[in-house]
């Protein structure tokens, strides 16, 4: 399965939702996403990972990435995931510290920090 | 040349693939296959998956970043009691922890070393080998 990508915004957040497999080959698709959406001025952004079947640490890296970027600019960058495959690999790498993770869209376009 | 490997039989599958980013699922596919045929817990089926996918996406962008036109070497053992992965790279220096000398691939590297520690967190058995030609990493599970 191959990536899918489509972003929807609800008040200051922009929703990008992600479907299929984020890894060598379709990260740099997700990164460009991100870098876009950053660049067009879309600074809180919410990554909906629960249509992801593998992610693995490029898909990590360019997760990174996009908290950098949106830190910039005093953004946010929260991930909605319930599928304990992927938050092991979030908990392993420690990053489960670094990225606010939600349970629901809803509940992560209500948080404030 | 190919690295050559401790044991001389040949493994239950072998995987050629050239060094490009989209032949990486087709290795966690045939590794994930091969791992439940071998009787690996379906539990540890993703382990399996995400490890030998950060293995080859290592050892492509090695290849990719050193100019390597050989293609990934994928060897997946059926033992009596284990079942076991070896991704080959030939890329010789690139053991776990040694720096690349010429830096113009950070990112890539940084990549590399992320995919290392990923495998260490998932995986118990798992070895870091470094021959003349190239690293070689080993990765085994127990079977029934």
């Amino acid at each position: 399965m191959d990536l899918s990508l489509s972003t929807r915004t609800v008040g200051d957040r922009t929703i990008v939702e992600v479907g299929g497999e984020i890894d060598v080959y379709t990260a740099p698709k997700l990164r460009e996403q991100l870098v876009e959406l950053v660049n067009d001025g879309s600074y809180h952004l919410v990554v909906d990972m629960e249509g992801v079947d593998f992610l693995d640490s490029t898909g990590l890296g360019v997760l990174v990435g996009g908290l950098k970027r949106v830190r910039a600019h005093e953004g946010s960058l929260r991930l909605v995931c319930n599928q304990e495959r992927i938050l092991k690999i979030f908990r392993i790498t420690g990053l489960t510290k670094v990225f606010p993770i939600h349970t629901s869209v809803d509940e992560a376009v209500a948080a404030t920090d | 040349m190919p690295v050559s490997f401790e044991g001389e039989a040949m493994p239950t599958v072998e995987l050629l693939f050239s060094a490009q980013p989209e032949h990486v699922r087709t290795a966690r596919l045939v590794a994930a296959a091969v791992a439940r045929r071998a009787g690996v817990d379906e539990a540890a089926l993703d382990e399996v998956r995400l490890a030998v996918g950060e293995a080859c996406s290592r050892a492509v962008g090695l290849h990719r970043s050193n100019g390597v036109e050989a293609p990934v070497r994928v060897m997946l053992n059926e033992d009596e009691k284990s079942f076991s992965i070896e991704v080959a790279d030939e890329v010789p220096g690139n053991a776990a922890g040694s720096a690349p000398d010429s830096g113009a691939d950070e990112a890539a590297d940084d990549e590399g070393e992320m995919g290392l520690a990923v495998i260490s967190g998932l995986v118990d058995d798992v070895k870091v080998i470094e021959g003349a030609n190239g690293g070689v990493i080993r990765m085994s599970w127990p079977t029934p």
